[in-house]
């Protein structure tokens, strides 16, 4: 009878993700994580699809059925780095997933990793950036008025910047976060910033628990180098999001260690690693699946499922520390393979 | 009476001779060439007053602590004897209300040629005023230089670049309308004329300074219309300079690389949103909004200003605001009117007072006042000079 309620249980618990190997070094890293999730005995199966571009006739660019059904059906979706081919008339695979899906917030944690040194160590990063992922300044209306005068249109909306504040602090109360600064440039951009910040401070007022500011987005990269330590969540639209995610990653140590998540309507949830897909890397297996295995233990916690997340957490801290067997960006000699089985080992004990 | 008549024409010479004499010993007495039996005064101690050759600047204190970091430039350049008058411009935030002494201090800047000044707070019902400034007198090119300070304690060290930012046009166009009720268009406009300006600019620049590497700024992979056509201009200018080597980069992998590996860098070329950014970051990485100055240049006329563009209203009239940015600004001003023995004085002065460490501010870990600071650099100067 206890057999049979753990199978039970186990078969209620088991979850099905979509996952999204993508390219160059994708497939490779993709398959660390799948071992490393199996040694935890993490209760997914995975759902594996391809994602590539299509350009239909009216010049709109999709991705293939199959891997938008899975998303729809699963919620859950884990996703490699992947590359857009230049001047073949695509919009970028990135944005036309973001599109699809109705991705509108994007969540980069930029916490420092123990055993990677940057000059920002010492303080401790510990922050995260909450990204408005659809409009802002990647809206792709541009014209050229008359020759060598071009007009690039940044649009904001209200609905959209309500939207990301709401998962803003709802997200900053589910994990115990107590500051949320609003970054923005709204002495410049009166109505368009001032209208995302409107919403902020809507939002806001309901969660006077969580203590809300607004800072110019100069003076925040001003101090942000000068002390990293004293910043907690923070919110802001599209490019500025874009820009200083990139730069947190920067202060933890880079792309290669930065996981990151895509929030969408109905629950969607996709999990990405935001580096690129390293071609070089690919013959010798040698990229880092660090970054993918980061996203996908912010899959885990999304789900729920904190204790393996944890288990996991603590086996790929612990080999980063010891800095015996890990990649090359971060400064060691093993492949891929070996860095994830060496983490499998410290799973299993 | 024709012997009297001509004794009393002597008598008058004779008084007049004797005057005359009296004169010239006077003034030989006083001349500083000879001393009599007096200790020999030094007249490097008062400097002498120069008469004539003075040029007028525009000073425009601004707001927050604007107005403090003046007061440090004024004392400075009255103790040095320095030969500039300033035409004083109170603009702040309660003068803003009065378009009169904003076209007042537009027409100031453009008699003058030369300006030194705060930051000026944007009134709530006012187009910004800064951007104005620039607009109407189209001081196209923002230079602020970032270079490490020993005596500064910062996480990198070894940072000597130079951010070159297009100062009118990009996404300052204030140019926004809510097309419907929730939906905001904000336009950047990118024009291929001061694009190819501000990228000649920059190489000119290089070449003057014998600086290597020029790097444009962009992120064409999403605006590839707007910062396209940045990148294509700076292309082209670059190909006039062959001396130069140029890169691009996307500005999200500068913004990176700027706290990784900053060291990288030589001169960077950029609209004006990402040189705000940039500038910015550089400025904190070196030592703060205090001690990083800058240039800006238009057709016939200089702007020089801190850096990073900060008022820190809550600190206002509490004196205790860093003016060392505001001070190397004021010495680049005296370079540009060719007082290049006073400027390279008052650099050479600030420079030591933050490497030494003898005066430290609030932002650089001390809890010295403004008032501190400027003796520190007046001192310095009398015991360089």
């Amino acid at each position: 009878m206890f057999l049979s309620r753990a199978l039970r249980s186990s078969c209620r618990s088991l979850h099905t993700v979509t996952l999204f190997p993508g390219d160059g070094i994708g497939p490779q890293i993709s398959e660390s994580v799948k071992k490393i999730f199996d040694a935890a005995e993490v209760p997914i199966q995975w759902e594996e699809r391809q994602v590539y571009p299509i350009l239909e006739p009216n010049g709109k660019t999709r991705i293939p059925d199959d891997a938008v059904e899975s998303i729809f059906k699963n919620k859950i979706g884990l996703k490699g780095p992947m590359r857009t081919a230049i001047g073949k008339g695509h919009v970028s695979l990135n944005l036309t997933i973001r599109r699809t899906f109705g991705l509108y917030a994007n969540v980069r944690p930029a916490k420092s990793v123990p055993g990677v040194i940057t000059p920002y160590s010492k303080e401790g990063v510990d922050c995260v950036i909450m990204r408005e992922n659809t409009e802002g300044e990647y809206s792709g209306i541009e014209h050229q008025v008359v020759p060598g005068v071009v007009q690039s249109v940044k649009l904001i909306t209200r609905d959209a910047s309500r939207n990301v504040a709401e998962y803003a602090f709802q997200y900053a109360q589910d994990h115990g976060r107590k500051n949320i600064v609003a970054l923005h440039k709204a002495n410049i951009m009166k109505m368009s910033d001032g209208m995302f910040l409107e919403q902020c401070r809507e939002v806001a007022a309901r969660y006077p628990e969580i203590n809300y500011r607004e800072m110019y987005l100069d003076s925040a990269c001003l101090k942000i180098v000068s002390d990293p330590s004293k910043f907690d969540v923070m919110l802001m639209p599209n490019l500025y999001g874009d820009i200083f995610s990139d730069l947190t990653a920067g202060l933890i140590g880079g792309l290669g260690l930065a996981p990151s998540g895509n929030m969408g309507k109905d629950g969607i949830a996709i999990y990405e690693a935001v580096h690129g897909t390293a071609d070089d890397l690919v013959e010798a297996n040698k990229g880092n699946p660090t970054a993918l295995l980061m996203s996908g233990l912010m899959m885990l916690r999304h789900m729920g499922l904190k204790s393996q997340a944890d288990k996991i957490e603590a086996a790929v801290l612990e080999t980063l520390t010891e800095r015996k067997v890990i990649t090359g960006d971060i400064g060691g000699t093993a492949t891929n393979p070996e860095y994830a089985d060496e983490i499998c080992r410290k799973i299993r004990g | 009476s024709g012997i009297n008549a001509e004794y009393r024409e002597f008598q008058t010479f004779q008084h007049y001779f004797k005057q005359i004499n009296l004169r010239t010993m006077l003034r030989r007495i006083s001349s500083p060439a000879v001393s009599i039996g007096r200790a020999a005064v030094s007249t490097s101690a008062v400097p002498r007053t120069k008469y004539g050759g003075k040029t007028t600047v525009t000073l425009i204190p601004g707001d927050g602590v604007g107005p403090e970091l003046a007061e440090s430039v004024t004392t400075i350049f009255k103790e040095m004897a320095v030969p500039v008058e300033f035409e004083k411009i109170e603009l702040n935030r309660e003068q803003m209300k009065d378009e009169g002494s904003f076209d007042y201090a537009i027409k100031s800047l453009k008699r003058n040629g030369v300006g030194l000044k705060g930051v000026i707070n944007r009134s709530a019902d006012f187009r910004h005023h800064n951007l104005e400034f620039r607009g109407g007198l189209d001081v196209y090119a923002n230079v602020v230089r970032c270079m490490s300070f020993e005596g500064i304690q910062t996480h990198h060290t070894g940072i000597d670049l130079i951010a070159i930012r297009e100062n009118t046009e990009g996404e300052y166009s204030s140019l926004e309308h809510e097309s419907v009720s929730g939906v905001v268009e904000s336009l950047k406009i990118i024009t291929q004329e001061k694009s190819m300006r501000i990228a000649k600019f920059a190489f000119d620049y290089a070449r003057e300074h014998n600086r290597k590497k020029v790097t444009c700024i962009h992120k064409a992979n999403i605006m590839k219309l707007s910062d396209g056509l940045f990148k294509a201009c700076c292309k082209e200018v670059s190909e006039d300079y062959p001396m130069i080597e140029y890169e691009e980069q996307i500005v999200d992998n500068t913004c990176q690389q700027l706290v990784i590996n900053p060291q990288q860098f030589d001169v960077m070329v950029m609209p004006n949103l990402y040189g705000n950014l940039v500038s910015n970051l550089a400025a904190g990485l070196v030592g703060g909004a205090g001690v990083v100055p800058s240039k800006s240049y238009g057709e016939n006329i200089a702007v020089f200003e801190p850096g990073a563009r900060h008022t820190w209203m809550e600190m206002k009239g509490m004196y205790v605001a860093n003016p060392a940015a505001m001070v190397l600004s004021s010495a680049f001003m005296l370079k540009h009117l060719q007082l290049h023995e006073a400027g390279d004085l008052l650099i050479k002065a600030v420079n030591n007072v933050l490497n030494k460490r003898s005066c430290l501010t609030i932002d650089l870990g001390g809890n010295a006042s403004t008032h501190d600071m400027t003796k520190a650099i007046l001192s310095e100067v009398e015991h360089l000079a």
